[in-house]
Parts: structure tokens; C-alpha cells; sequence
């Protein structure tokens, strides 16, 4: 119980210090406060948008065959179908229809897909919120594309949509069939790509092994490795983020290191005046304890608070062009709060225990003199 | 009650700069006394003070307190005899700014774990033995010269010691508060405390209830004059 006692009456004359130094104190706080910050608000960014990516492929076929001319993706001709149809283990293969457009009025890159159901008649689209935000359109008018040969074909718009992700389907525009061939100058009996489904996913890789024998012209990609890329494209952008963050970090040390840990000369004194009266070695040490802890705690639950409204209520206003998608509309991005305790923890113990550590050191460098000097100075 | 048997110190030994200040000194504080070290500056009575109150170790030599030897306890007895012996009186008073005169009197008693109600209990009764209760939560800063005087001493009793250990006490205060300060000590030789003192004020060394005067000079006793 006394040992409690003690403890409590140390936190107390902690706490009393830190509010004597407040400048010293503040000053340090804000600067934690802020590579915390910035740090927590890359980790839930990063985290959530993962999250997003497989959101959006968790629908996603499991297996594409593109068909490749010089190595490059060119259209796959229908026929394809029948000769891999007979492949062991595939459940059901369609051909889809997509590609990209340009709007040189706006400067905005849409991705153009044919749904697989007969939803839009033609002359028809639906449109992502991103592209009806761009252009000011609403349900209901018209938008008008240039096709492949120069001509301008008109548009109704049947519906504005909005999906789990914003990510996709911001720069999204469907259309049927028919005006998607029109549009592109697709020839009939040709498609983008084809889509497959399989029985059992375990043979995916087997499966994908006999059609590159059936067709040697074609390359077969599972949602695993489309996944795996957009793993490691945010993993990369992180990746970049983290960099920049690391010099902040050390620079944070640096900071530190000079504020907190190189004690000023009335610190000191105070030390020795608290050994000369019967202070423990361990007794200051565990003030020094509770002072880096209040403070590196206390920064870090700020920095982890604004980290929260910034990247979950303000859309990452601060890393918005930077980490968000190649596309010139950027998504209204409303991501998918998301945090978990290892993330968390990995925070803490980047930060918390390092500044802690290192306000102790010298600490207990300066607590282990002998307590005489105080009665020289 | 202190033994001090052929205490030696030496400063930054085996250095250039090394300095000898004690060579060899022995010496008996007796209890429920008032014992003065006295000597001009330099002649190593802070030195011996520190000793005594087992703030520094000797270089060589013994010490005994209440007929045990302590010379070669572990820091933590060391320091756990300190705070519950001896109080200490500095030359600078030595109280922390920027907090209360009531926390001042409180800070030794933090680490022994007494109830916060006790500590403050016993700190509010301490101020009004010296008159000062109406300065609880001023701040040392704001205090006059007798105030941090009189706060100084209460701290130095909040652990309530045996000995009283003060060094050069009257060095910055006018001869008012010096005969002030001799009359508190002399309130608490009447509670059966020990007293050590160092200082080369004759209002200190004069007073006539001091019982032994130390004279000291190149960290050296060169004479010892007992009252009868």
C-alpha cells in the first residue's frame, strides 16, 4: 500500500513540475503531438485503403484471360471461349467489355464498362458520383462522348451510383454492349478480356496452366496476384510516405534528445536537492519516468485522435493528391475507419518508449551523482 | 551518537586536479547537542558536514551512527538513513521554485509512501510552529528572506529527524533572522534533537547554548572548545 502511497505522491510532484515548465513542456508536446500525427494519420490511411482495394476485388472474377499481340493487351476474339470451355474445372466464362476514356474538356481519365446484365438500353449510361460531381450532371441529362472516328455520340444519363468504394466507382461510367463497340469501335465477336469462374480455387493455377497451353496467345491473371498488386502499390506508396516520416522521426529524436533529455541546470539542482533530502536514486528516476510517460502518452492519444479526424472525417485533406489514385477525379473519399490493436501498438512502441527511454538516461546519469554537490552550489 | 574515525576525502582522485580535503579526522557529535563546525571557507567543515550526513561517502575512514557502522552501506540504506536521521539546513536554503511553500515542506516525505492527507497534515502543523501557515500556498519565489528561512526548517523537520544538519545557515541573512534562526535552533535542542552546524558567524558560534565548538582549518581540527 505505501509503495502505492509513494508512487502517487512522486505522479503528484510530477505533474506539478511539468506545469512549472509549461513552455518547455508545450513546446515538446506539440511537437510530438505532430509526428504522431502524421505518422498515425499514414498508418490508418494506408490500413483503410488496403481494406478498400480487396473490398472492391472481393466481387472481382477469379480468373481474367487477356489476350496478348507483342506483348501487349490487345482484344480477345469471342471464339476463344468454345476452345477453353472445355477445360476441366471451369464453371462459367464470359466476355466483358471496358476501357478507358479521355475527356480532354474536363482532363479526366473514366473508366468505361458494359455491365453483365441488359439494364441499360442502349443510348443510355450510369454514371460514379465522382464524374456527375466533375461535369454537374444530374439523372436525367445528357453527356456526350467523342467515339473512336471522331464522331459524338449523346448520352442519357440513367443513374448516378455510388458503390461500397468510392475508389472505383468514382470515374465510373456504364453503358450497354452495343454503344460500348459503337463508342471504342470494338468489332463484334471481339471483347476486352474474358472472365472466368472455377469450380474449386485451388486449381486455379492448373487451370491457368491449360488455357496458356490451349491458347498460347493469351495470359491468364487470378484475383490473388490483382490483389497482391494493389497490396503492394499502397504498400509502395506507404512505403514512400514512411520514408519522408522516418527523417520526421528522427528529427523528433533529435528535438527530444535536446529538450527533454539534456537536463537545464535548475533541473539539476532540483535533483540533487531531492537526493540531499531523501530521495532515492529510483524515486527520481521514477519522476523522470512519469514525466516522459505523461507527456509522450498524452501526445500520442492527441496524435492519434487528430490522426482519426483527419484521414476518416476530412478525407485525408493532407495526403489526398498524393496517395490517392493516378486518376485526375479524385474520389470523394469517405474511407472505411479502420484500426486495429497491433497497429496501435506498433505506435506506441515507436514512439512512447523511445521518448521515454530517453528522458530516463540522462536522468539517471544525473540522479546517481552524489547528493554533496547540491550543498556546493 | 556520530563517530568519525580517521575520515579521509579526497576529490577527483588521480587526476590532475585531485584535492585533498580532509587528510584525516576524527570526531564525537554527542546526542541532544548543539555542535558547531567552525573555520573560514575552505577549511573543509561543508565537507565533513556531508560526511556526517552520509550525503558523500569518505575516501577512507569509518562512521559510525548510534554505534553501527555505515561507512560502507549499500546508496539505498544510505539514503534511507538520511531522510529518516537527518534534516538538512542549506547554505542557499536550497527550497524548489515554482512550487508551493506547503509542497516544499512536503517533498522529503514523498517517497516514504505516508498518506498525501497525513504529509499535508503534518506540513500545515509544521508551518504554524514558525508562524507561517497564512504562506501555505505561496510560492517559494514570492516569500520574503525569513519565510523561506522558516519554510527551510520546517522541511528539513517534516521527516521528523534526529539531527539537524546545517550549513553556513546565517551566510545571506541579516543579523535579525541569524539571531532568529539561533533561537529556533535552540527550541529544537530543547525537543532533545542534535544539532550540527557549520559557519564561521560568530552569532552562531557564540551563542551560549552551544555545546561544543569544532575549529577547523585546512580540513584539519585544530581545536575543540566544550561548555561546561
Amino acid at each position: 500500500m505505501s509503495r502505492i502511497e509513494a508512487q502517487r505522491n512522486i505522479l503528484d510532484f510530477t505533474l506539478s513540475s511539468l506545469l512549472r515548465r509549461k513552455r518547455k513542456n508545450a513546446a515538446l508536446i506539440l511537437v510530438y503531438t505532430l509526428v504522431v500525427f502524421l505518422i498515425a494519420s499514414v498508418m490508418f490511411f494506408t490500413h483503410s485503403i488496403r481494406k478498400e482495394a480487396s473490398l472492391v476485388l472481393k466481387d472481382a472474377p477469379e480468373m481474367v484471360v487477356q489476350k496478348l499481340v507483342a506483348g501487349r493487351q490487345d482484344l480477345i476474339p469471342l471464339d476463344y471461349i468454345e476452345k477453353i470451355k472445355g477445360i476441366k474445372g471451369i464453371g462459367s466464362i464470359k466476355g466483358r467489355l471496358w476501357g478507358y476514356y479521355f475527356d480532354p474538356f474536363f482532363g479526366a481519365n473514366y473508366t468505361l464498362m458494359s455491365p453483365d446484365d441488359d439494364r441499360l438500353p442502349s443510348g443510355t449510361i450510369a454514371i460514379g458520383e465522382g464524374i456527375a460531381k466533375d461535369r454537374k450532371v444530374h439523372a436525367g441529362d445528357m453527356v456526350a462522348l467523342n467515339a473512336y472516328n471522331g464522331e459524338t455520340m449523346l448520352f442519357k444519363v440513367q443513374e448516378i451510383f455510388s458503390a461500397e468504394s468510392a475508389l472505383v466507382s468514382a470515374d465510373l461510367v456504364l453503358m450497354s454492349g452495343d454503344d460500348l463497340r459503337d463508342l471504342f469501335g470494338i468489332p463484334k465477336g471481339n471483347v476486352t478480356d474474358l472472365t472466368l469462374k472455377v469450380r474449386n480455387p485451388r486449381e486455379l493455377g492448373t487451370i491457368a496452366q491449360k488455357i496458356v497451353q490451349t491458347l498460347p496467345d493469351t495470359r491468364p491473371i487470378t484475383r490473388d496476384e490483382i490483389l497482391r498488386t494493389y497490396d503492394s502499390i499502397f504498400n509502395w506508396r506507404g512505403g514512400v510516405i514512411i520514408v519522408i516520416l522516418f527523417v520526421a522521426v528522427i528529427s523528433f529524436f533529435i528535438f527530444a534528445w535536446d529538450r527533454a533529455s539534456g537536463l537545464g541546470a535548475e533541473e539539476k539542482r532540483e535533483i540533487g536537492i531531492l537526493k540531499a533530502i531523501g530521495w532515492e536514486t529510483s524515486d527520481v528516476i521514477l519522476m523522470k519516468f512519469w514525466e516522459g510517460m505523461v507527456i509522450s502518452f498524452s501526445s500520442f492519444l492527441l496524435g492519434m485522435l487528430l490522426a482519426y479526424a483527419h484521414v476518416y472525417f476530412t478525407s485525408s485533406l493532407l495526403f489526398e493528391p498524393v496517395l490517392k489514385g493516378w486518376s485526375v477525379i479524385y474520389p470523394d473519399f469517405k474511407l472505411i475507419p479502420f484500426i486495429d490493436a497491433y497497429q496501435i501498438s506498433t505506435l506506441f512502441f515507436l514512439t512512447v518508449l523511445p521518448y521515454t527511454v530517453s528522458t530516463i538516461v540522462p536522468s539517471w546519469r544525473a540522479a546517481t551523482i552524489d547528493p554533496d554537490l547540491v550543498m556546493r552550489t | 551518537m556520530i563517530e568519525l574515525l580517521e575520515v579521509r576525502k579526497v576529490f577527483n582522485m588521480s587526476k590532475p586536479n585531485e584535492f585533498t580535503a580532509l587528510p584525516s579526522v576524527s570526531l564525537k557529535i554527542a546526542a541532544h547537542r548543539v555542535t558547531v563546525l567552525k573555520g573560514p571557507s575552505g577549511s573543509g567543515k561543508t565537507t565533513l558536514l556531508s560526511i556526517m550526513g552520509c550525503m558523500a561517502r569518505p575516501t577512507s575512514g569509518r562512521i559510525i551512527l548510534h554505534d553501527r557502522e555505515i561507512t560502507s552501506m549499500p546508496e539505498r540504506f544510505l539514503t534511507e538513513i538520511r531522510r529518516k536521521t537527518f534534516g538538512f539546513i542549506f547554505q542557499q536554503f536550497n527550497l524548489i521554485k515554482g512550487i508551493t511553500a506547503l509542497e516544499n515542506i512536503m517533498v522529503p516525505a514523498y517517497p516514504t509512501g505516508e498518506k498525501r492527507s497525513q504529509l499535508r497534515e503534518r506540513a500545515m502543523s509544521l508551518l504554524e510552529v514558525f508562524s507561517i501557515e497564512q504562506k501555505a500556498s505561496a510560492r517559494i519565489e514570492w516569500l520574503s528572506g525569513g519565510e523561506v528561512q522558516r519554510v527551510a526548517i520546517a522541511r528539513a523537520l517534516m521527516n521528523d529527524p534526529e539531527v539537524i544538519v546545517a550549513d553556513e545557515p546565517t551566510a545571506h541573512l541579516d543579523t535579525k533572522l541569524s539571531r532568529e534562526f539561533m533561537e529556533t535552533m535552540l527550541k529544537l535542542k530543547g525537543d532533545g534533537r542534535t544539532i550540527v552546524i557549520a559557519s564561521h558567524d560568530p552569532i552562531v558560534y557564540e551563542s551560549n547554548f552551544v555545546d561544543k565548538v569544532v575549529e577547523m582549518r585546512d580540513g584539519a581540527v585544530v581545536g575543540t572548545k566544550e561548555s561546561s
